[in-house]
């Protein structure tokens, strides 16, 4: 097959693949995709959704994923801040339901003492081989 | 000397660095996302029934007996396939209870009457709210929660024969009280 002849099939095959249909008829709840009419509380519920993990599309925030159900998730935080819950109290609400797993910014606790402060650890090593070196090259000179 | 094995030092580190990762590549991971209530009590909620004629689900029915509680879709496939192994159950007079995440009323009916209608009572969680209360995070999934209201396991995924057995092992554990 000639070049162009081969990307029209390949475009004529990504044309035909349709997704699996495994999402609901129903359009996306109120609050998916519509704002709070107060900016402040949109603000808030803005930056809650940014850290918190997409359920079924695990890798992105709800904030970025189109599912349904980052949807449903969007409107639940969105009509919950409204209501006057501050974003620490969904967070921990959250937390209670699906683990720390669920948000992008796990709290510092035993388990998670290494991601913390690893970078911190191996920064003062490599900054105290550094010196180590630093001295043995001035002796020499 | 022992400088010598100092400059081993960051050999072993990127070795050991390389293990975990291979290791983690190459082991079989677990994606599922359990729910952190199992052993926790159900929360309250209040959903609308799903069906004209058909009573809801309510946190008071868990008050005696343990129940099922099933969360499925009309429009999810995998549930279809759990249908006969839902309905192998009931026939053995076990209760289960579901909740329809985004789904209408017509669409449910449809449902029902196609692949076989398990259910004792059924609700509408048209913002997948009790789904997120409970900590499940897709259809389908099971709960087993006994006579006190306690969630005592979760099942995740379509119920296929091989799970049978552990589903009603937990049924009947959750008569005894915890």
């Amino acid at each position: 097959m000639s070049r162009p002849d081969r990307l029209f099939m390949i475009a004529l095959a990504l044309a035909a693949a349709s997704p699996a249909l495994a999402d609901s008829l129903l359009p996306p709840t109120e609050y998916a995709n519509k704002q709070l009419a107060d900016p402040r509380q949109e603000a808030a519920a803005r930056e809650l959704m940014h850290e918190v993990r997409c359920l079924v599309c695990q890798g992105q925030s709800i904030a970025d994923s189109d599912a349904d159900m980052a949807g449903d998730m969007r409107n639940n935080i969105r009509r919950r801040i409204a209501a006057g819950e501050s974003p620490q109290q969904i967070r921990a609400w959250l937390i209670q339901r699906y683990g720390n797993w669920v948000t992008y910014d796990p709290p510092v606790e035993p388990l998670t003492w290494p991601l913390w402060f690893a970078p911190i650890v191996l920064l003062g090593a490599g900054l105290f081989l550094m010196r180590g070196q630093f001295k043995r090259r001035k002796k020499k000179a | 000397m022992k400088r010598g094995l100092v400059l081993w030092v960051p050999l072993v580190v990127f070795l050991a660095i390389g293990a975990v990762a291979a290791w983690n590549l190459y082991s079989p991971s677990d994606r599922l996302i359990h729910s952190r209530l199992v052993g926790q009590p159900l929360p309250a909620f209040v959903l609308p029934a799903a069906l004209p004629g058909r009573a809801t689900v309510s946190r008071a029915d868990y008050a005696g007996e343990p129940r099922i509680l099933n969360i499925f879709a009309s429009w999810c496939v995998p549930c279809i396939a759990e249908a006969p192994q839902l309905m192998a159950m009931a026939r053995r007079g076990i209760p289960i209870d579901a909740v329809a995440i985004r789904d209408r009323p017509q669409d449910i009916q449809m449902f029902l009457s196609r692949w076989g209608d398990p259910y004792r009572n059924v609700a509408l969680d048209a913002d997948s709210s009790l789904q997120l209360s409970i900590g499940s995070s897709g259809v389908p999934e099971t709960f087993v929660i006994d006579g006190s209201g306690t969630i005592r396991f979760q099942h995740i995924g379509p119920i296929t024969d091989a799970d049978m057995a552990r589903l009603i092992q937990e049924y009947e554990a959750a008569r005894v009280p915890s």
